[in-house]
């Protein structure tokens, strides 16, 4: 058994008749606009890292397509239970950029309150659950989310994303298990990037693909190029569609390429193939997808101005005012353990306000190390 | 015979006399009633009813919806459950021995307690995970273990053991309301020692108070789960013996522990014995024997004295002499007067 890889969009951009899902302009230019902000927002979290500015970052060039065509194919009031390479979700569902940034800074404009790293994001107004650093912990969440939602009777489908390493965690078993034999409405999107931080992924399954374990857990498995937002965002659809209707998970494999390295803390270039690199780069999703916009007369340099200007004017306002925002406060860092302290609590809080208040403590949290 | 046991197995009003097993399933089939959020699951809960029994009669009353068997897989149940939680339900999770909670040990620790700090509040998983735990049923290492201070290291975790059927019942239910995730450990060794009276209908201990078991006056006696009525009997013979009086305190909620009581009995008696049946290093009678020395070392007579397991695997063959038990206990209490 072989899963043929799924592109709509070929070399040149041109899309393939039968399969282009024939969006709206408008909606293609928003998809367009939404790619080049999330590249530029990543472009820019490096750099504050490089400047020491943010303790640390981790990008997804080279996976806009990928997360950004599987994403629009839910409903807002759909869930994301994301990995940490899907920053576009949270453009396009339209999260005030101020806060994204924020949470970059870890200060008090925060939703997590500067409790995680740097973009392990948590924004319950956009539906996507908190993201944690151990790998695929949330596949089998949303597998369990999904089961809720068939027993109260809701439609919500619930996404969630992997890398190729997260297919070889326990959760991935688990959560395509639990998902498939509770027919939950979960669609499991494993970005297939070429890299588990540094380890090839061909080293981590002997299976000829990672859409084909889905044959075993009793879901469909489809392959598609993740660098063609186009066939991402058609394969999702259908399997959104597939979850809603109660016909039960899918696992779609991405086929994309992490164009950077694995964090700010990393350096591909000790690891990376040299001329695979050089090849991915000439199958840049956000190139392609403009090649197929201006045979559609949708783009010209105009546009792209737009597109570049508009995303770079927006994030340095994000950055400014994020910044400018105080770190959370020193009581902030006993509450959410539990919904009220408890005694041991107030107490340990008691003992740091103490120690703040004679000074000396609590007035410099000191910088991020580089 | 404990505080709790009735020699006629009459009920006064209002009470029923169950088995602390009996009361767990008590305690669920009436929060499923309360609330079509509660949804129970875990392996052979459905049609079995539990290995133990706990969820007996759950699927015929409420469905294979809200009382359901799972693939055996504990990362999968734990997993599967903070989906739930998240979502809003509020799942009861079955472990089938605590023993076997290891593959669920990431999900547990790096997710459902952190759920609701590291989102700011934003998510929260109010959940609870059920276990049997502890020694006495000779089931070898695998089905014998005490590993709760596993999980009262972890902070976002509420950890409860009860130690009579009327506190099952209102400490499960308690537990099921609780918005924060709770680790509920179930005592095997007496599902079925004996019966007690156990309120009808609403009954709700609250967590975070410890329970005066036995009144006393020359040494403390803190215990939980099966210690304690291991320790009443123990703090009987101590009377004979040495004409000591004891004071038993049922901790009943590690997590957040009721300090108040302790300290207060301590500071009164001048002794403490700390009784439990994990292995002693770093088990929780360590965190107790610092917070006494923390708090109240200058009330104390004689050293504080903990009896616990041994820091050996759980033995099958060997267990009786491995399970803390009467004689130990009362030497443990004599300690604290001869030193």
């Amino acid at each position: 058994m072989s899963l043929e890889l799924l592109s709509i969009l070929d070399k040149d951009g041109k899309a393939h008749k039968g399969t282009d899902p024939n969006l709206p302009a408008a909606e293609l230019q928003k998809l367009y606009r939404l790619m080049v902000a999330t590249r530029a927002l990543d472009d820019r979290g490096l750099a504050l890292q490089r400047q020491g500015r943010i303790g640390f970052y981790l990008q997804s060039t080279g996976q806009e397509a990928s997360h950004l065509g599987a994403a629009y194919a839910l409903k807002d009031s759909d869930w994301l239970f994301p990995a940490y390479r899907q920053p576009g979700i949270l453009l396009l569902r339209e999260v005030p950029l101020h806060m994204v940034v924020s949470e970059w800074f870890g200060n008090s404009g925060d939703t997590s309150k500067g409790r995680q790293m740097p973009v392990h994001y948590s924004f319950r107004q956009a539906n996507f659950v908190s993201i944690s650093s151990p790998i695929g912990t949330q596949l089998t969440q949303a597998a369990g989310a999904g089961m809720a939602a068939r027993m109260r009777g809701d439609d919500t489908v619930f996404m969630t994303f992997c890398g190729d390493g997260g297919t070889s965690s326990n959760d991935f078993h688990t959560g395509l298990n639990f998902a498939a034999v509770y027919k939950a409405p979960v669609v499991f999107v494993c970005e297939n990037n070429g890299y588990a931080i540094s380890v090839p992924s061909g080293k981590q399954t002997a299976s000829e693909s990672m859409a084909i374990k889905a044959e075993a857990y009793g879901m469909p498995g489809v392959r598609v190029d993740g660098n063609d937002i186009l066939a991402v965002y058609r394969v999702c659809k259908e399997a959104v569609d597939r979850a809603r209707k109660g016909e039960g998970p899918t696992l779609v494999e991405t086929v994309t390429h992490r164009m950077a390295s694995h964090s700010s803390s990393d350096d591909a270039a000790r690891y990376r193939d040299a001329k695979d690199y050089e090849a991915w780069k000439k199958k840049d999703p956000i190139a392609r997808f403009q090649l197929y916009l201006k045979h559609k007369k949708l783009w010209n340099e105009a546009f792209e101005q737009e597109c570049v200007e508009g995303a770079k004017v927006a994030i340095q306002a994000a950055v400014t005012t994020a910044e400018a925002l105080p770190n959370p406060n020193v009581d902030s860092l006993f509450d959410d353990v539990f919904m009220n302290l408890t005694p041991q609590l107030k107490e340990q809080r008691q003992e740091l306000r103490d120690l703040v208040a004679k000074g000396g403590v609590g007035a410099d949290v000191g910088a991020f190390p580089l | 015979m404990t505080a709790t046991e009735t020699k006629t197995g009459a009920a006064t009003p209002g009470t029923k006399v169950m088995t602390l097993l009996e009361a767990i399933t008590d305690a669920m089939r009436t929060e499923m009633r309360n609330d079509d959020r509660v949804c129970v699951f875990g392996e052979d809960v459905g049609k079995k009813g539990g290995v133990f029994g706990a969820t007996m009669g759950l699927q015929d009353e409420f469905g294979e919806k809200r009382c359901f068997d799972t693939p055996l897989s504990e990362c999968g149940i734990i997993g599967a459950g903070i989906g739930m939680a998240v979502y809003g339900m509020r799942p009861i999770a079955e472990i089938q021995f605590l023993d076997f909670i290891y593959p669920a040990f990431d999900q547990i620790v790096s997710e459902a307690a952190k759920m609701r700090y590291r989102s700011g509040g934003e998510y929260t998983c109010p959940m609870v995970i059920r276990s049997p735990y502890g020694g006495g049923i000779r089931g070898g290492h695998y089905h014998s273990q005490s590993s709760e201070a596993y999980f009262c290291h972890t902070p976002g975790l509420k950890v409860v053991i009860p130690s009579t059927p009327a506190d099952a019942k209102g400490l499960l239910i308690a537990s099921i309301r609780d918005e924060d995730p709770v680790m509920f450990l179930e005592p095997k060794r007496i599902y079925r020692h004996g019966k007690g009276e156990v309120p009808t209908g609403e009954h709700v201990v609250p967590l975070g108070k410890a329970r005066v078991a036995r009144e006393g006056s020359d040494v403390t006696v803190l215990c939980y789960g099966s210690m304690v009525p291991m320790c009443e009997q123990a703090a009987d013979e101590a009377m004979q013996l040495g004409n000591r009086s004891v004071e038993v305190i049922d901790l009943r909620t590690l997590v957040p522990l009721d300090e108040q009581t302790v300290l207060a009995s301590v500071k009164k008696t001048g002794r403490c014995v700390i009784v439990y049946e994990a292995p002693k290093t770093c088990g929780y009678g360590a965190e107790l024997a610092a917070l006494i020395a923390e708090k109240c070392i200058e009330y104390l007579e004689g050293p504080v004295v903990r009896v616990a397991g041994f820091d050996t695997p759980f033995p099958y063959t060997l267990e009786p002499l491995y399970m803390p038990d009467v004689k130990r206990v009362v030497a443990g209490i004599e300690k604290t007067f001869v030193w």
